[in-house]
């Protein structure tokens, strides 16, 4: 790589990073009731007690937060797994994952009366493991292309949605507690719960990011790849751990959010280019970007209601996966 | 090689080709349904005996018999069979469009789009319980135009369609987060027991359109069935037989969502029959193409025997008939994508 398009990738990073706070600091101001940055800003370093403060500091800071966490997970379990698969439609929504961490969850609430999400973590991590095994098992056989793993997803989602159902439809209370967090919301939730949940986070986050000199190697085909060094089991388990911790706990928090994983590492390339490191890094922070955001935009929408970052982040990325679906360069259909 | 044997007849002046295994499949399908359709209507939490059953269905017998059989039981019983049937021709329809054994109406997207279509205006228009087949075929045809559009590009892929198809059912299915998330508890709940597919309740109002509906869009593929068999051979070759390709395909294409949209209408999008029926009726009578009566039949047959399972099984207790066929398509893909991993295709 030349120094120019090192600089040049540095530079779109810190664009990139700037946005990031952008965005951040919106998503604190703006809302139903709308509070100037200046008294953001004050709110947030001087910790004075009035109205505005405490929405930011009870709502909007969480809010935030949780934005952010779920964003960098997703984004960066959508990289890692596009690597993983060679496969330009991987996705946690589409591959399954998410079906299966909803699945396990609305199972632990239903049958074992669990109900803080710190519990229901790990239920979350046993189906997203459990969905994304069953799907590589059905869905990957080396070269036979994306379509497969993407078939294999869905009707692996549609099984387990199913199973959903039918315990939401017997119990009346699970469906309460559940159909809330089912549509995928950064509002509402206890920051506390992200402080527990954040070593998992941090360990899928370094594991991922440790994958990235290996799924580079590993790009080039798994003959090139082990004859460069790197070791392709070992690569593909370790890799799949961080996925399914990084989907597991995004999951957990904010409940099934689809697309974001699949449209950040599409639109980051552009810039990033294939190398896995820079890929990760962009969309690590890209990610977050489309969260936050498609919750500010989400706040404006149906006012005086909200519409949930899931509702907007599956009409955000829909589209661009049919674009995707229709151009054939990306997809060999 | 012209597959099956030939049989002569009136000493050799006509003779034509019978594949024996596909005739031999349908009557044993058939005499299955049979089986299925006198026992549907004998168990219960009233039973009665088959002979009283006959009675009862020749107008015959005592009053209480005549009640459960023909008002409660029969309308059910062919309310079931006909979904079943027309749910497996869709599929089949599909299946034949899109080229690839997972392009059915319940993954593809065309079930997601009445689903939604008949929870929204059942939501948002009365907010009592969920049974608008107005909006289920709307909603139905809606998605149906919008991933065949979306699909279109000089002509309609298989493969394409599956997953424009994905990607829209993906929209669907957060609007029905959302629609749910936001009302009341036990209109929530009723609208799940619906979306799972529940035959639960219904009666001889219900049965009637649909089986009006399915029937007459069954005789109109009857027409075109000669076309679709033809499809399999490839757009280019159908075309240079002198058969026009893009209007065949959205012809078939209503057919297959009016036979959606009929099936789901009063009972719910219920799965996986469309996606495992066709298979499964193509390898157990080893045709090349689908053989649509036995498509049609085993489609009647696994949803009667998945209802009659779902009455019985925790009998008093109902469960939807959606959960049976759940476990059905379960099993159903995990074999297929195996067979179809040793074989090398999808």
């Amino acid at each position: 790589m030349t120094v120019r398009a090192a600089v040049f990738r540095l530079g779109g990073l810190l664009v990139a990073l700037g946005l990031l706070l952008l965005v951040c600091l919106l998503s604190i101001a703006v809302g139903v009731e709308s509070i100037p940055l200046g008294t953001v800003w004050d709110a947030l370093v001087s910790g004075a007690v009035d109205y505005d403060s405490k929405v930011i500091v009870d709502l909007r800071l969480p809010r935030t937060l949780v934005g952010l966490a779920v964003g960098t997970a997703l984004g960066l379990a959508g990289a890692l797994m596009q690597a993983l698969t060679r496969n330009p439609l991987a996705d946690p929504g589409i591959l399954g994952v998410n079906a299966g961490a909803a699945c396990a969850v609305v199972f632990a609430v239903g049958f074992l009366g669990v109900t803080a999400p710190l519990s229901y973590v790990w239920f979350a991590f046993l189906g997203a493991a459990f969905a994304s095994l069953v799907v590589y098992l059905l869905g990957f056989r080396g070269s036979t292309g994306p379509v497969r793993l993407a078939l294999a997803g869905t009707a692996v989602s549609a099984v387990l949605g199913g199973l959903t159902s039918t315990v939401l439809v017997r119990d009346a209370a699970t469906l309460e507690v559940v159909r809330l967090w089912q549509v995928g919301s950064l509002a509402g939730r206890d920051l506390s719960v992200v402080g527990q949940l954040a070593p998992f986070l941090v360990v899928g986050l370094v594991v991922a990011l440790c994958m990235a000199a290996p799924l580079n190697a590993l790009a080039l085909g798994d003959e090139l790849g082990s004859a460069l060094g790197a070791r392709i089991g070992l690569t593909r388990v370790l890799s799949g751990i961080a996925v399914i911790l990084l989907c597991g706990t995004a999951t957990a928090i904010a409940g099934p959010i689809g697309f974001v994983g699949l449209v950040v590492p599409h639109a980051v390339r552009i810039v990033s280019g294939p190398d896995q490191r820079w890929l990760m890094a962009y969309s690590m922070v890209a990610a977050p970007v489309l969260l936050v955001g498609a919750d500010i935009v989400g706040r404006f929408i149906v006012r005086p209601g909200e519409l949930e970052v899931g509702v907007m982040t599956a009409f955000l990325g829909a589209p661009l996966f049919i674009m995707l679906v229709r151009s054939r360069k990306r997809v060999r259909l | 090689m012209v597959p099956g044997r030939p049989v002569r007849l009136w000493g050799g002046r006509v003779s034509v080709r019978v594949q024996r295994r596909p005739v031999l499949v349908t009557i044993a399908l058939a005499l299955g349904l049979a089986v299925v359709f006198v026992v549907s209507l004998m168990v219960g939490d009233y039973p009665i005996a088959a002979d009283r059953v006959l009675l009862a269905l020749a107008g015959d017998g005592e009053r209480l018999d005549r009640f459960f059989v023909l008002d409660v039981r029969l309308p059910r019983l062919l309310l079931a069979m006909t979904i079943g049937a027309a749910l497996a021709l869709a599929g089949a329809i599909f299946q034949r469009l899109s080229g690839n054994a997972l392009g059915s109406p319940d993954i593809v997207g065309f079930n997601d789009g009445a689903a939604t279509g008949a929870l929204l205006v059942s939501l948002a228009l009365s907010g009592a319980a969920v049974s608008a087949p107005l909006g289920a075929v709307l909603g139905g045809l809606v998605a149906a135009v919008l991933i065949y559009t979306l699909s279109y590009r000089g002509g309609v892929h298989g493969l394409r369609l599956i997953l424009v198809g994905i990607g829209v059912s993906a929209m669907l299915a957060s609007v029905r987060a959302y629609l749910i998330s936001r009302s009341d508890l036990t209109v929530a709940q009723g609208a799940l027991a619906w979306l799972i597919g529940n035959l639960n309740g219904l009666g001889w109002s219900q049965a009637q359109p649909v089986i009006i509906g399915v029937v007459s869009s069954m005789l109109v593929l009857a027409l075109l069935s000669r076309r679709l068999g033809l499809l399999e051979m490839g757009d280019d070759r159908v075309a240079a037989l002198g058969v026009p390709v893009q209007r065949t395909q959205v012809l078939l294409l209503l057919i297959a969502v009016s036979l959606t949209a009929f099936a789901v209408a009063y009972s719910g999008p219920i799965q996986f029959i469309a996606l495992a029926a066709p298979q499964l009726a193509r390898r157990l009578a080893r045709t090349a193409g689908s053989a649509l009566v036995t498509t049609a039949l085993l489609g009647a047959l696994l949803l009667a025997s998945a209802d009659l399972v779902a009455q019985r099984l925790f009998a008093p207790m109902q469960i939807p008939v959606g959960a049976a066929t759940l476990v059905i398509g379960g099993a159903y893909l995990v074999w297929l994508l195996r067979g179809e991993q040793r074989a090398g295709r999808v």
